[in-house]
């Protein structure tokens, strides 16, 4: 069902919802950007619908809400370990099409591809997700070419038009609280893109075989290894175990899982002190071709969802996009030298 | 010909080495100006002066060969310069009243590079509503963070940008590159606690390399604004030498009041005997010491708790006058 409100009135919504669930929305840090008198947009607790920015994209994904940075997974003492109590509240999750298609990815990987994963299910079971309409693309956008440019799995969308929130409510059980506050009821689409300025084409034909291009020896020099392509992307779920132990108590501890990122250094070491890619190029190859190929052989789909944020946060102007958009060029260069 | 030299000085010409020509000098506090402006520069060079315009080191213009009865053209034409870059005239249509307290510079600031820590520009225009006009020769300069692109340790008073860094540890990852950073480029200030990195305060210098190479910002700026101040650098004939920090994690309403007590102090020492009744506020310091320096400097300033004074001070330097 399809609803109006005012921005009064939906607050009263948002105070409603706020007895069971935080709100995390993309939402203004004043002056929290790297570079001084900046500003950053990342996910972050709301309690109002004027918090929520919708005019620019949110640096950071959504999926620090689902799998926290860092997570502290049991606490351990001599002879004993203790799980850490799970948060008890549920959390509703602003975000828009592209990042509710992650989702999909995400419980694929933590639910699906092997034993389920306890942490991930609890929080998973508790979150409700909110479709924030997309008007216009931004320019690094390519969710049209992913395919994830229109979905139907969320709770209730937003758009603001006229005036007013015009929101679509599937869920039944909130359909209720939203006749309460609405203006008049109508059937409400959500409103999506149709057309980005960022096109991707991966072709169908891509096989391993594109690891022998010398396309990835440019990103040698380029790429800084820096992560932040994984950090911001909202399908990159990679974590890594830190065992800790309490500077006051050296025989007391912690366990904990924190995000890690194939770019980074230290990602591909093994015993003994080797390291499976040490130049940036090998690690561009990697991620590149996880993202295009390996998941998609195991999965049935592709992973990269086009939120484009890889390309908005690399400090060295490195277009994951456009490296996409390479790898016809890549096949192309690989056949000619086997065809030799 | 009848010039008063003394009055044109103030009025911001020179006497030149040619006979009977001036030059005019155009002040741009902080360095950064509408490009509309330049063109303006250009006719007067065309219409008075040789054609040329030499980009000054302290940032401003200076328009050569210009004779000197022509002065006041110069000078009406000067006006919506003056009036555009908000330089502070007591008398209207008259050009500079004074030269002494020379053009504040400053490096490019925050509004382009990713480095600095505050808008450079935009602290020189104030302190230049502040202290302009004044005949005291006062050389001050600003610059972004501790890289000193401005070299403001070879003026009066340098100030470099600083941020106080702070860091949200739920958000790190651990990937260590801020600890690279701090230890490549800058002053290893950062080790590693328990897999996440820990600050040294005492060490640190504010530069932001930290937060500046935090892929998930984990590390920010706090939004306050501090400053390192340093004091008395200068060139010269006599002993040349940099300048030396006075205060550290220093606020702008501070600097700004410890710039203005500099110029009761050095009116009550200045030597008014020196040649040209001007005197380099360092060698004012060398005679009174610095401990009297100090008192004048920080009276009625109060600093926020994180600001630490460094005292005494002793300049290095070369000597020439040994």
């Amino acid at each position: 069902m399809g609803y109006s409100l005012s921005t009064e009135a939906l607050s009263e919504v948002f105070k409603h919802l706020s007895l069971e669930y935080d709100l995390y929305a993309p939402r203004l840090y004043p002056k929290g950007g790297a570079f001084s008198d900046t500003d950053l947009v990342r996910y972050g607790k709301i309690s109002s619908p004027e918090e929520i920015v919708l005019h620019e994209k949110s640096r950071f994904s959504w999926k620090e809400t689902l799998l926290p940075i860092s997570q502290t997974l049991f606490y351990f003492t001599e002879g004993s370990v203790l799980e850490p109590e799970q948060e008890q509240k549920g959390a509703v999750i602003f975000l828009r099409s592209c990042d509710l298609h992650a989702l999909k990815r995400l419980n694929h990987i933590y639910l699906q591809n092997g034993p389920e994963d306890p942490y991930y299910r609890d929080r998973r079971d508790k979150l409700r997700f909110v479709l924030i309409g997309c008007k216009e693309p931004f320019s690094s956008c390519f969710c049209v070419d992913m395919g994830t440019n229109k979905t139907d799995g969320y709770d209730f969308s937003l758009d603001w038009e006229g005036d007013f929130w015009q929101i679509d409510c599937p869920n039944t059980e909130w359909q209720e609280l939203f006749r309460r506050h609405a203006v008049c009821e109508q059937a409400v689409s959500p409103s999506y893109v149709t057309e980005t300025k960022t096109r991707v084409h991966i072709p169908d034909h891509l096989t391993a075989d594109v690891i022998k291009s010398t396309i990835w020896k440019e990103y040698d020099s380029r790429c800084i290894g820096c992560g932040r392509c994984n950090f911001v992307c909202p399908t990159c779920t990679c974590f890594t175990m830190q065992d800790l132990f309490y500077t006051d108590n050296g025989k007391a501890g912690e366990r904990r899982r924190v995000w890690a990122s194939c770019m980074a250094d230290g990602f591909s070491d093994v015993a003994g002190g080797g390291s499976c890619r040490k130049t940036c190029g090998e690690r561009m190859r990697y991620k590149v071709l996880h993202k295009a190929l390996d998941f998609k052989m195991k999965s049935g789909f592709q992973m990269c969802v086009g939120c484009g944020r890889c390309d908005d946060a690399c400090p060295e102007y490195i277009s994951f996009s456009h490296c996409l958009n390479r790898l016809p060029e890549a096949i192309k260069e690989v056949n000619s030298d086997e065809a030799e | 010909m009848d010039i008063n030299t003394k009055a044109l000085k103030k009025n911001a010409f020179r006497v030149t080495k040619v006979r009977g020509k001036t030059a005019s000098r155009i002040r741009v506090p902080g360095g950064h100006l509408d490009a509309k402006y330049l063109s303006m520069i250009q006719e007067i060079a065309e219409a008075y002066g040789d054609g040329t315009v030499h980009l000054t080191n302290r940032q401003g213009f200076e328009i050569p060969g210009i004779s000197y009865e022509d002065m006041p053209k110069v000078n009406e034409m000067l006006q919506p310069i003056i009036d555009g870059l908000d330089i502070n005239q007591p008398v209207l249509g008259n050009g500079y009243s004074s030269s002494g307290t020379r053009n504040i510079t400053a490096c490019i600031g925050n509004k382009v590079c990713p480095f600095a820590c505050y808008d450079t520009t935009a602290f020189a225009k104030r302190i230049e509503k502040a202290v302009f006009p004044n005949d005291l020769h006062f050389k001050i300069a600003l610059t972004g963070c501790p890289n000193d692109c401005a070299k403001v340790r070879m003026h009066d008073f340098g100030i470099m940008g600083m941020t106080m860094p702070r860091l949200e540890q739920e958000r790190c990852v651990s990937c260590g590159a801020c600890i690279k950073a701090c230890r490549r480029k800058s002053v290893e200030a950062l080790t590693t606690v328990n897999y996440r990195p820990q600050r040294n305060a005492e060490k640190c210098i504010g530069c932001g390399e930290c937060v500046l190479n935090c892929p998930v910002s984990a590390w920010s700026r706090n939004p306050s604004k501090y400053y390192r101040l340093t004091l008395f650098g200068r060139s010269g004939k006599k002993n040349p030498r940099l300048g030396e920090d006075f205060i550290l994690w220093a606020d702008e309403d501070s600097i700004m009041k410890i710039i203005l007590n500099t110029y009761h102090y050095v009116e009550h020492y200045i030597d008014r005997t020196a040649p040209g009744g001007k005197e380099h506020i360092g060698y004012i310091v060398d005679r009174t010491g610095f401990e009297e320096y100090k008192r004048w400097a920080l009276k009625d300033v109060s600093l926020p708790p994180e600001a630490k004074i460094c005292t005494p001070v002793y300049w290095k330097g070369i000597s020439y006058i040994r």
